[in-house]
């Protein structure tokens, strides 16, 4: 057998367009035998498209992979696993009707007799498992399994079905707890003894410092660097990833210590004990006029919950809500509004946008709905609404008239946050404003956010962008497991909040 | 340049298609059959002298079908269906044609008060308890599918299947057949030498257009077919406006079934208003609203349900049977709702123009 | 044990509960009418069900499947299956070569409505809508009246009874076996084969199926032409069954046949349930249907209303119940 090179991919010059952003420009990844390689940047940065390319489900617009040496083109996942490159999923891709055993096996199940050997499914999953030391009854449904079980079972499966020689981890460790995230780690290091490329993507950079060789790093698309892990200190990390200059961090920081005078000492809503069984342990909460409030935490702490409380998508089952005094007693969305609330939700696709509406139908839509039925604006009172909110948001599109689908996505966000201003409310909730959109962008919403503050709204900001958080808000409360686990004034450092978020098991490094 | 983009916008235009294929049958009919567009004046003692033709009768007979599409376009538009249209209609038939039964009530029926010119029912309230059964129907969908969250098309063949029961419970299991004038005039009778049917029509197309665009209920139903859950986020009540799409298409299928019995003379719960679902469908998918719901035209949905039915009025004047027809408009349906899909658009694109920015057609 | 009991119970809940139901409405029925503790009722089930048995365990896959699967079109194949057959039979043509001829156009059918949902991306009960009035259209085509069947193969295999050992004078026909057969090979595909096993995965996930490697296009256009299948043998039986053939043959079996997959516990949104779960909403709905005719005084349109009652308390019942497990 000839030898092998050192190299097992190299992609050079990738190029990706989705309509109305460019995801990935001009980037070069190249991932050696045996290493785990961590790859970081922001939301939005293209390490998921990049992902995708890797694993067939998009084409490269511009570019070329190698694998082994040898060009060639990954025309599906299915094409990708036959090729050895595997992916395990944050949200685990697999059938949660179907047995541990199944799962790990289907599509290469033992026959006989032609017909499936459940026996030797079973014993051979059992095998497999146990070989990453995991131990559990392989018959039970993988839906009735903890989510670091089924992270195993994928594992499992990417290694039996395709004889995975590139393992693709997305984001594995953000629903685990420590100890799982432990026994994952060590099955990685086991892994890569046995010669496994492994891709590792993370936001928690102190796992990074922990299993991975090398760094590459993305920012908007573009490749910053690949580095190796042991020459690059953490600080020096972060700037690659954020890639903004000190002195605006402080640019913001003055003008949140400015604004902070403007806080009203009265409540502009206080939540009492608000509780909803499998979404929010009971949570007390008191927001101001003038005030941003950071809602920090991991996804799956409760933050969105609590959103979708405070703005009646969801009634709580216990505790109540009081709003300027006015207790509420009916959860809905048009209630909020009534009561000056508005959300910006998180899923901006799913919940935020109305696609094959024009910009100015999106922006109208909830003074609309708070209007009814039959008090129509007209179109002249639509237009007047659209442009003054496309002027002060700046938001770029051909026309008001252009269907809201055909903007990027930070011109989309800025139109939900339009839809909402218009309704001119007391308490704005911003559920991850800024994923997925461009570092100018970025900065625009979180000055907005502080300049709505001064006009004496009440902003309640969350994200899982801990800079951001910081970075803008007055006070921050730190939610874990579906509880309030902390509350920060806005001057705490980064590493204490960190510490809180992560509760006290982890952080070693 | 100026030019190229009115010719686009033209293209572009919802109108554009449906108007092209009723224009291709026109032709078609010019080159095989030219008497097809003969007009005449008839005498006609009972409802006065009037228009006839094959123009005419695509009108007049076509009126049920253009009735419903005007329902279903709002069903679809919130990204639903109505399979139960057909029932409705029937259900209001057998409704009105017992009401109106003289021997309605009576223990002796003699075969002199069968058909004996009137009733015991007033025509007002006939009228009014046919809506009545429509809207009941529109909102037993609409409930369904809102509130209890089934699935618009399992929903809705609950009634499509039960709804004929529910006819025939009516009428008795018989075919109803009346004789009363004055109810006769809905679907028989003329207004300037025009079918009565065609007002109708034109007042209910004004009625929902007056609704869906002079109110913010166009945009709301527009908005629940795009993106439901965004709909409700931004604080719109998702499920009413889903309500009254069906409620409408219910008072659509009720009307729709009056004018039928009134034309035919009878009731039949199992075959009135037989495959008008499909027709209905296929006149919204031709007039651009898309199965997923979002951007809708009333109007060019009632293009395309003319174009169905002088499809049909053609063909059968080609003498082909009406059954046969049946496999035929299957197959265009098909036909239809592949050229609208999204593939056959991005293909037509790439036929037609080069990248450039897509400008959406709002009405 | 008693553990293992539990876990066994829990697990197949559903289909215990269709099970219990079924008894329960059976006993009913035999205390209102005594006729229905006869066996040979009990067997009637069968005969006057075997083709809406046999549509419903193709539905069952097809529903399975997920991702809105649904198959309006079976009542239309088997009028088509009826008419042509008979037509066939009518001038001359051996019915060894309309009986796989029939199949074959079944299976054929089926893909290709399978083919037009999986790659030209229209929605199944548009498609299989469209094969429901193509199939009754062709139907008329083919003849405007009902044919009747006097095809010597056709009358000895449906009218042949069968006894049931060890019951007196019960009896079924060969045509019934049809259905039991074919429910056989449902559960065999469905629970030891891979096909099957793709069925339950892309039912539970298209996305995940597609990520973890299964051949999701071929196996959906797979079980539509099952389906077809399916409804091509309902097509013989029931022309068996009635020796003759009519495009008004099976109206609104469509609904009959969802009614029974629901009330057997599949869920419509996929992935969850089973064909021997079919097989008692069949029977389920068969009991209720005689009860109705039973009862002299309720006319036949009291059964189209009742169908539409009982689909509708069975997806009732299954909706409550899955908002339930989401909660817990």
């Amino acid at each position: 057998m000839a030898e092998l090179s050192k190299e097992i991919v190299i992609m050079k010059g990738i190029d990706k367009y989705y309509p109305g952003v460019q995801a990935l420009a001009n980037v070069d990844f190249t991932l050696n035998r045996g290493e785990v390689h961590a790859l970081v940047g922001e939301n939005g940065a293209g390490k998921s498209t990049l992902i995708k390319v890797l694993t067939g489900v998009d084409q490269p617009d511009a570019g070329t992979i190698m694998l082994n040496q040898q060009k060639i083109n990954i025309r599906s996942p299915q094409h990708a696993q036959a090729l050895g490159i595997s992916t395990v999923y944050q949200e685990v891709n697999l059938c949660s009707n179907l047995s541990v055993a199944e799962n790990i096996l289907i599509g290469r199940e033992p026959m006989k007799w032609g017909s499936i050997d459940r026996k030797a499914m079973n014993a051979r999953a059992k095998e497999i498992l146990q070989k990453l030391d995991v131990d559990l009854d392989v018959t039970q449904t993988l839906g009735s399994c903890s989510v670091a079980i089924q992270q195993m079972a994928a594992i499992a499966r990417a290694l039996e079905i395709s004889s995975a020689k590139i393992l693709i981890l997305d984001e594995p460790t953000s629903s685990l707890d420590t100890h799982e995230t432990e026994q994952l780690f060590s099955v990685i290091r086991k892994l890569k003894s046995d010669g496994v490329a492994i891709i590792f993507i993370t936001h928690f950079l102190n796992q990074v410092y922990e299993v991975a060789d090398r760094i590459t790093v993305l920012r908007n698309g573009a490749l910053v660097g690949t580095y190796e892990t042991a020459k690059l200190s953490r600080l020096e990390l972060i700037m690659k990833m954020i890639g903004r200059s000190l002195t605006e961090l402080e640019d913001m920081s003055k003008l949140k210590q400015e604004s902070s005078q403007h806080i009203k000492s009265e409540a502009l809503l206080e939540a009492k004990g608000i509780r909803r069984a499998n979404a929010l342990e009971p949570l007390d909460l008191e927001l101001h006029g003038g005030e941003v409030v950071g809602l920090a935490g991991l996804l799956g702490s409760g933050r969105t919950e609590t959103a979708q409380l405070l703005f009646g998508i969801d009634k709580p089952d216990e505790g109540s809500i009081v709003i300027e005094g006015q207790p509420v007693n009916k959860y809905s969305p048009l209630n909020s509004i009534a009561h000056g609330v508005a959300l910006c939700p998180e899923d901006r696709k799913d919940a935020g946008i109305v696609g094959e509406l024009t910009v100015r139908e999106n922006i109208i839509l909830a003074i609309q709905a708070s209007l009814g039925w039959f008090k129509y604006l007209t179109t002249r009172e639509q237009y007047e609404v659209a442009d003054k909110y496309i002027k002060l948001l700046n938001i770029v599109t051909p026309s008001p008239d252009q269907p809201v689908k055909n903007l990027s996505g930070g011109n989309q966000q800025k139109v939900i946050l339009a839809r909402w201003l218009a309704t001119n409310p007391k308490l704005l909730i911003m559920d991850e404003p800024t994923r997925g959109i461009d570092v100018g962008t970025k900065a625009e919403i979180q000055k907005l956010v502080i300049s709505l503050a001064e006009e004496g709204k009440s902003c309640l900001f969350i994200s899982s962008e801990l800079e951001e958080v910081l970075r803008t808000s007055h006070r921050i409360i730190v939610m874990r497991d579906r509880k309030k686990v902390a509350e920060f004034s806005g001057d705490v450092t980064e590493n204490e909040v960190m510490h809180t978020i992560a509760g006290s098991l982890t952080e070693t490094a | 340049m100026k030019q190229m983009s009115f010719l686009r916008r033209i293209r572009d235009s919802r109108l554009f298609w449906p108007l092209m294929a009723w224009f291709i049958i026109l032709l078609f009919n010019a080159i095989v059959k030219p008497s097809f567009f003969k007009l005449s004046i008839m005498p006609d003692p009972v409802y006065g002298n009037h228009l006839y033709g094959n123009l005419i009768d695509i009108f007049n007979n076509g009126a049920p079908l253009i009735l419903v599409s005007i329902g279903m376009t709002l069903v679809i538009a919130t990204g639903g269906i109505d399979l139960s249209v057909g029932a409705v209609i029937a259900i209001s038939a057998a409704m009105g044609t017992v009401l109106i039964n003289p021997a309605l009530g009576q223990k002796l029926i003699s075969n002199e008060i069968l058909t004996r010119n009137a009733t015991n029912t007033p025509l007002p309230l006939i009228i009014l308890a046919d809506l009545a059964a429509g809207t009941l129907c529109g909102l037993w969908n609409g409930l369904l599918v809102s509130r209890a969250r089934i699935q618009p098309m399992v929903a809705t063949l609950i009634l499509m299947v039960a709804g004929r029961g529910i006819a025939q419970l009516i009428t008795g299991g018989q075919i109803m057949t009346i004789y009363y004038t004055p109810y006769f005039w809905f679907g028989n009778g003329y207004i300037l030498g025009l079918p009565v049917s065609i007002y109708i029509v034109a007042l209910v197309f004004i009625l929902v257009w007056l609704l869906v665009r002079k109110t913010a209920i166009g945009l709301f139903i527009e908005s629940v077919g795009t993106n439901a859950r965004s709909t409700y986020y931004s604080g719109i009540n998702e499920q009413n406006v889903t309500l009254l799409a069906y409620v409408v298409c219910g008072i659509c299928g009720a009307i729709a079934g009056l004018i039928f019995s009134s034309y035919v003379h009878s009731a039949d719960g199992n075959n009135n208003g037989m495959y008008y679902e499909l027709d209905a469908i296929l006149a919204v998918v031709m007039g651009g609203t898309l199965m997923t719901g979002g951007r809708f035209s009333i109007f060019a949905s009632i293009i395309g349900a003319v174009v169905i039915w002088t499809f049909t009025v053609t063909v059968y004047s080609l003498g082909v049977p009406a059954n046969a027809l049946l496999a035929a408009k299957a197959v265009l349906v098909l036909v239809v709702i592949l050229l609208y899909s999204d593939f056959a658009r991005r293909l037509r694109y790439q036929l037609f123009e080069r990248r450039g920015s897509h400008h959406g057609t709002a009405n | 044990m008693v553990q293992r009991i539990k876990l066994y119970i829990v697990q197949n809940g559903p289909l215990l509960l269709t099970f219990a139901v079924f008894l329960l409405v059976y006993f009913v029925g035999a205390q209102m009418y005594p006729v229905m503790q006869k066996p040979q009722v009990f067997f009637n089930l069968f005969i006057n069900d075997s083709s809406l048995l046999l549509v419903s365990i193709g539905m069952t896959m097809v529903i399975l499947s997920g991702g809105g699967g649904i198959d309006l079109s079976v009542g239309g194949v088997i009028a088509l299956v009826s008419t042509a057959s008979a037509a066939m039979l009518r001038s001359g043509v051996s019915p060894y070569v309309v009986l796989p001829l029939m199949i074959v156009m079944g299976v054929a059918l089926g893909a290709l409505m399978g083919w037009i949902i999986q790659y030209l991306k229209v929605q199944p009960f548009i498609a299989t809508l469209m094969g429901l009035y193509f199939t009754r259209g062709m139907a008329y085509i083919i003849s405007l009246t009902s044919v009747t069947i006097k095809d010597a193969v056709y009358k000895k295999i449906a009218l042949t009874p069968i006894y049931i050992p060890f019951m007196e004078k019960a009896y079924i026909y060969p045509t019934t076996l049809v259905g039991p057969i074919m429910l056989l090979i449902a559960i065999y595909l469905l629970s030891f084969s891979r096909f099957g096993r793709t069925i339950y995965a892309m039912g539970n996930n298209e996305q995940s199926a597609l990520l973890m490697g299964l051949a999701v296009p071929r196996t959906k256009v797979l079980v539509y032409a099952f389906s077809g299948l399916c409804s091509a043998l309902a097509g013989i039986v029931f022309s068996m069954s009635l020796l003759a053939g009519y495009g008004q043959f099976a109206t609104g079996m469509e609904l009959d046949s969802i009614a029974s997959v629901v009330i057997g516990g599949t869920s419509l949104a996929g992935g969850v349930g089973n064909v021997i779960g079919t097989l008692f909403g069949v029977l389920i709905h068969g009991t209720i249907v005689s009860i109705l005719q039973f009862n002299g005084t309720l006319s036949s349109w009291w059964t189209r209303i009742g169908v539409g009652v009982l689909t509708l308390i069975a997806i009732g019942i299954q909706s409550v119940t899955y908002i339930k497990r989401k909660h817990s």
